[in-house]
């Protein structure tokens, strides 16, 4: 297709002005790659719209490291709010003069011949030589299919429509989900006085602190979250594994399923079937939640031997391990006539309906070696687990642009689309996982 | 995959964990093989007597041929039967605990862990009133299954309790029984 308005020439092409795409900014303005970042909204766009009012970041805010800035606050114990997120990361792009380029909304990338991109955007088209996908893994939230099978009386919504309580019709609520998002949501709901019913699949359970400190300080203490992507015995699992089931808030209090049903919550098996009769949730539970304690039980392990390997003992509290879980006989069917309102937190799936296709997996994911793509010189960016387990944190995606961004260097010179494994022996040397299991 | 001369060639509780896991991967790059269908047809025999055999499935794009495997079911005397075999809700319970005893050995071979015995024992509580239709709010089927495992291994009691989780989150017969599933009978 002969495409006829001047495009603008850049070497590099980033897309998506959150926290991914500007730690890659500063990452190539020090390489000295010209570049532009384009942004569909406002910078940090996804924590100002499509945040619910309560949120904060899982990781307090001593963990807020991006290349050349960090957090300098008076409170790096505390966790930061969406509100308090996205003002951080504009300062962060003031901070930096990143160059962005707002309200530029991405229709394609098309591949002129390998080496040279043509990006299209409301705002004009841009000729490159290489494309950073920054979009983020939390952008579109994934429904399952038999959503379509509610009756359409029952108000159905996701985490990024959902607010605060005021955004739910009626009073029995089913939460699908019982990671970070659907556990934190129901937790509201029912100290809201709402009836609610949490459908617990696959989760990970975490203390918020585990003997006086923050159960992030310990995983990064003990390099659980360097660990790197040609670590792990199964980089596909680890990839898919859920967030944590925890909360940010102010008083470090602890949220899991025996919280949950404290506060009021009915927990029940995964979200099995819908039929007209009857909504159907899976007989697994005990399996569930004595999966997730078991592997609850090795992090603390983990961290006790380390304690104890390191003589950490007299400066940390004493173990102070989370009672088993407990959940009631569950029923597992309910009458869709007894639920009003379904929040489908169950987890995102980015849709790159822009990019080529060869570029995609059969599930339409982003094939890549560490966030190297297929194509020469086109890059991935703040996925789950890109690199290294932080990935796709805050405190995480900065050792990955820097690494990205020195492969992407190193390819414009003409070293070639090697893979950018970590060299035998070097850091990325195998080993086996600390905890015996991938979080 | 290749066995090299160092690789002992005995698998571990004799389970071919090599084969398991290259399997694993021929079906990830070539997914449509991974469609199988099972089947099996039923005789009746004489009264609640049935004879259940198994000649073939379809998988990796073709048939497979098989013979000489048969379940005779049956009811026990107190329902006035000849108990000429396991009832068939024995028969789900054996196919649950069959699965899972085979995961469990998958699982720790895969895991380096040799098992010395493993004993399990499957409990399903019914209320008869369902299936004799005396009370409406009685459902059928089972109203709580419960599996005992016994595993004699070198392994820590933890690493035992992950090993039948484990086993209970690969197992489709854990899944048949605890999800439900559309089934169409026709005549």
């Amino acid at each position: 297709m002969t495409h006829h308005s001047a495009a603008a020439q850049v070497t590099t092409v980033i897309i998506g002005g959150g926290q991914a795409g500007l730690a890659m900014s500063r990452a190539l303005q020090m390489a000295s790659i010209d570049h532009v970042v384009l942004e569909r909204g406002q910078v940090a766009n996804s924590w100002r719209t499509e945040r619910w009012d309560s949120l904060r970041l899982l990781t307090p805010n001593w963990m807020t490291r991006l290349p050349g800035h960090r957090y300098d606050g008076g409170d790096p114990e505390g966790y930061m709010t969406a509100a308090e997120t996205a003002a951080f990361l504009d300062h962060y792009r003031a901070v930096i003069a990143a160059p962005v380029v707002t309200g530029a909304t991405v229709s394609a990338v098309e591949i002129d011949e390998p080496g040279r991109y043509r990006v299209r955007t409301t705002v004009g088209d841009w000729r490159c030589r290489s494309v950073v996908v920054a979009t983020g893994a939390c952008t579109t939230p994934h429904v399952p299919a038999l959503a379509g099978r509610l009756p359409g009386r029952i108000q159905q919504l996701t985490p990024t429509a959902y607010r605060n309580p005021d955004t739910v019709d009626g009073e029995r609520v089913l939460v699908v989900g019982a990671s970070a998002g659907g556990a934190q949501i129901a937790d509201e709901l029912a100290r809201a006085g709402r009836d609610v019913t949490l459908a617990a699949g696959n989760h990970v359970r975490v203390p918020r602190t585990y003997r006086g400190m923050d159960i992030h300080w310990w995983m990064d203490r003990l390099g659980l979250l360097d660990e790197r992507w040609t670590e792990v015995d199964d980089i596909v699992r680890a990839r898919r594994t859920p967030s944590l089931q925890v909360v940010g808030h102010p008083d470090r209090r602890p949220l899991d399923l025996n919280t949950l049903q404290a506060n009021g919550a009915t927990v029940v098996g995964r979200l099995a079937g819908v039929t007209d009769a009857a909504v159907q949730f899976s007989g697994s539970l005990a399996n569930t939640v004595t999966s997730a304690d078991l592997k609850l039980g090795r992090l603390l392990d983990a961290i006790d031997d380390h304690v104890d390997a390191t003589g950490l003992g007299a400066e940390v509290a004493a173990p102070d391990r989370p009672a088993a879980t407990v959940v009631a006989e569950a029923p597992l069917l309910r009458s869709p006539a007894d639920i009003d309102a379904v929040l489908w937190a169950t987890g995102y799936r980015p849709h790159y309906t822009w990019l080529p296709e060869q570029l995609l997996d059969r599930k339409g994911a982003i094939v890549h070696e560490g966030g190297v793509m297929a194509a020469p010189g086109m890059y991935v960016l703040g996925l789950p687990f890109l690199r290294r387990r932080k990935s796709s944190f805050l405190d995480g995606v900065g050792p990955d642009a820097l690494d990205l961004a020195d492969h992407l260097v190193g390819w414009l010179d003409g070293r070639g689309h090697a893979s950018s494994r970590p060299a035998p022996g070097g850091p990325g040397i195998r080993r086996s996982d600390p905890v015996g299991v991938a979080l | 995959m290749t066995v090299t001369e160092s690789t002992p060639t005995t698998p571990v509780n004799g389970v071919n964990v090599e084969a398991l896991l290259g399997a694993r991967q021929a079906l990830t790059d070539a997914p449509e093989a991974a469609a199988f269908t099972w089947r099996a047809t039923c005789d009746w025999v004489l009264g609640t007597h049935a004879r259940t055999e198994v000649q073939g499935f379809f998988g990796l794009g073709q048939e497979h041929e098989r013979s000489g495997h048969s379940v005779d079911t049956d009811h026990p005397e107190i329902f006035a039967s000849a108990d000429n075999g396991m009832t068939p809700v024995e028969a789900v319970l054996s196919g649950l605990v069959g699965c899972l005893t085979a995961g469990v050995a998958s699982v720790a071979t895969n895991r380096g862990i040799e098992l010395r015995s493993v004993k399990a024992t499957v409990e399903g509580d019914m209320d008869l009133q369902g299936i004799l239709g005396i009370d409406g709010d009685v459902r059928n089927g089972f109203n709580g299954v419960r599996v005992d495992f016994d595993i004699d291994a070198d392994a820590s009691d933890e690493e035992i309790a992950a090993i039948v989780a484990q086993s209970q989150k690969r197992s489709a017969v854990f899944d048949i029984v605890t999800n439900p599933t559309t089934v169409t009978v026709s005549a």
